[in-house]
């Protein structure tokens, strides 16, 4: 009763730990070693191991899915929370890369371990390029043409009737087995993941942050902004069409249904149920999300209610996400303090 | 002679349909992505009061407008106004909200070919040899009057005058004793609406279903856009350029390309001239 009555804050000092394990005198103690390299060594393993403990293909499909929404994620908040870029267009990614490499399978006969470099390469050329005139833009802008963008290719291949219309593309090769199947996306994950960490920690990084938090002063700096949006667009649509190609394998079918506004929004959601800015909440926020929306399948499109909802509740009340909250509670003390 | 006139229907119901949007975006520098879901919405209120409760059709309809505008108050009241000048979490809350009452609506069981509304006047005439409805000519008439009675408000009366003047510039505004909260709340109530009014109208052409707010959502932005966003003169004019190239492109290519054309006409004037055709006075701010 008496903390209604006065005033309290919330005080939060430091763990003595990490203090010490900022430094190099982390290399002092395994206990600070561990400390530091305990959450990552989860995260990997973790990751690693899923596959095993899974208990049916079901459920292996579910997590090949995780980590195509976990790709995607990972791609909005580089481009969101580093680049300021935001992009709504997941569906856009996924549906370029994936009709490439369906096209490059089915008539190249190329196998799926070539379709898919080739698939992200140049899926992320062709989004790079159509992005491009809108990349000097500002605001809501950039967000609104990528919303477009698979609306306007969904209709015109249906118009046009090319790439197999709206029955799509099929006959698509599958992976060797199961466990190439899994494997080659977890991977896949990891290496962006740890990629794009380290890459914002880079020169290149540093460059982006400040495109995104004060553009004139970049240019005052004789950069260019527009060059280094381009890079940014390219990285995170590569790893959205490396999604779509991957999708394309998995399920041996190219359809119009990879442009659907999930990919747009999953991603989202995901991202600020995890935590934005922090690369790794993403991909967290994917393995909470898709398997509670395949555990909701059974209540039909009620699931996408839900998941607005939460998205929503998170923006409000808890826009920093789950791995900012649990990072500052392994970081940090707190205690309730008298002002 | 058929294209000019089911052009300047087109026109006018593309009008309709943006014109809430442009409001909420003017006044409050909102892109409100509920937009579409309130004119689903509004619709199958009307329905309801209708159907359900047994209602006269104009009570229903100007309950179903009132409980719109709430709605839409509210929405703004209650979550949006927590979010206001952070642009990535405006569009994701306004989306979020507009895709659940959405996707709550089609899990409600709304939908199938069973929920119309009745035609205000039924039959049809002919005007130089094309047949039209005389909902189609209601449509054009309220459309033109709508846009006359919304330009008098915003120009005559103290809370247009204030909405006028948040939309110039807010923080002039506030030294002026508007309160600024209260008038993007009036504004998206108001924008929910225009945004009833254009259901109500266009509805009885079809039938209610949910897939409609996802389309009147892009059309709307696609007229906001190219007329330059937060200009309701230049919403207008842009409702009539893609009002009318949209006939063409259905008369002369086919039906598929209709959505094609606001699409297009979206990428291609953020592409050529992002401040849109009358959006002049932002133009420096949004080019880097």
């Amino acid at each position: 009763m008496t903390k209604n009555l006065e005033k309290h804050r919330k005080e939060r000092l430091d763990r003595g730990i990490k203090v010490r394990s900022d430094s190099l005198y982390a290399l002092m103690s395994w206990r600070e070693l561990s400390y530091l390299v305990l959450p990552r060594l989860v995260l990997i393993v973790g990751m690693l191991i899923l596959p095993l403990v899974m208990p049916s293909m079901y459920w292996q499909r579910v997590i090949s899915n995780v980590c195509i929404y976990a790709l995607l994620a990972l791609s909005f908040d580089f481009l969101a929370h580093f680049v300021g870029l935001v992009s709504l267009g997941g569906a856009f990614f996924i549906g370029t890369g994936g009709y490439i490499a369906a096209i490059l399978n089915t008539s190249f006969g190329l196998p799926p371990l070539l379709t898919i470099p080739l698939a992200t390469v140049f899926g992320a050329f062709f989004c790079t390029i159509l992005l491009l005139p809108c990349l000097p833009l500002r605001g809501v802008y950039f967000a609104i043409v990528t919303l477009m963008y698979p609306l306007l290719l969904t209709r015109v291949i249906e118009a046009l009737d090319i790439l197999g219309g709206t029955d799509g593309v099929l006959g698509v090769e599958s992976f060797l087995n199961r466990w190439m199947e899994q494997y080659v996306i977890i991977m896949m994950v990891l290496l962006f993941l740890f990629g794009v960490r380290r890459l914002v920690i880079k020169d290149i990084g540093l460059v982006f942050r400040a495109v995104k938090d004060n553009d004139q002063a970049v240019r005052a700096s004789g950069i260019s902004i527009t060059y280094y949006k381009t890079i940014a667009v390219f990285i995170a649509s590569s790893m959205g069409c490396l999604g779509g190609a991957y999708l394309v394998h998995l399920y041996m079918w190219a359809g119009l249904s990879m442009f659907a506004l999930d990919f747009s929004i999953l991603p989202i959601a995901a991202t600020v149920i995890g935590g934005s800015g922090t690369l790794v909440g993403p991909v967290l926020g994917a393995f909470i999300l898709v398997p509670i929306s395949e555990l909701l399948r059974a209540f039909g499109t009620l699931r996408i209610v839900f998941y607005a909802l939460i998205l929503l509740a998170f923006i409000i009340f808890r826009s920093e996400g789950i791995l900012v909250y649990s990072q500052r509670k392994y970081h940090q003390f707190e205690k309730w303090v008298k002002v | 002679m058929q294209i000019l006139i089911y052009g300047t229907i087109n026109s006018v119901a593309l009008a309709l349909y943006s014109l809430g949007f442009a409001m909420v975006y003017g006044v409050s520098r909102l892109p409100n992505f509920a937009h579409g879901a309130l004119y689903v919405v509004s619709g199958f209120i009307t329905w309801t009061l209708l159907n359900s409760l047994g209602l006269n059709y104009a009570v229903s309809i100007i309950l179903a407008m009132i409980a719109t505008g709430i709605i839409g108050a509210l929405i703004y009241q209650f979550v949006l106004i927590r979010v206001r000048g952070m642009e990535i979490s405006e569009i994701m809350a306004s989306y979020a909200i507009g895709l659940a009452i959405l996707e709550g609506l089609r899990w409600g069981g709304f939908k199938g070919m069973t929920y119309t509304l009745p035609a205000f006047i039924e039959g049809s005439t002919e005007i130089a040899g094309v047949p039209v409805d005389y909902q189609r000519l209601l449509v054009v008439g309220i459309g033109a009057a709508v846009v006359a009675l919304l330009w008098l408000f915003t120009h005559y009366t103290r809370i247009g005058l204030a909405l006028r003047g948040m939309a110039q510039d807010e923080r002039a505004a506030m030294m002026l004793g508007i309160d600024s909260d209260l008038m993007a709340v009036a504004a998206m109530g108001f924008g929910s609406m225009l945004a009833a009014l254009a259901a109500i109208l266009l509805l009885p052409l079809g039938n209610i279903v949910v897939e409609a707010g996802y389309n009147v959502l892009i059309l709307a932005i696609a007229v906001c856009i190219v007329g330059g966003l937060g200009s309701w003169m230049g919403a207008v004019i842009a409702a009539f350029l893609i009002g009318f190239a949209q006939i063409l492109t259905v008369v002369y290519l086919g039906a598929h390309y209709q959505m094609v054309v606001a699409l297009l006409a979206i990428i291609l004037t953020l592409i050529l001239k992002p401040s849109g055709l009358f959006g002049r006075q932002k133009e420096l701010e949004e080019r880097v």
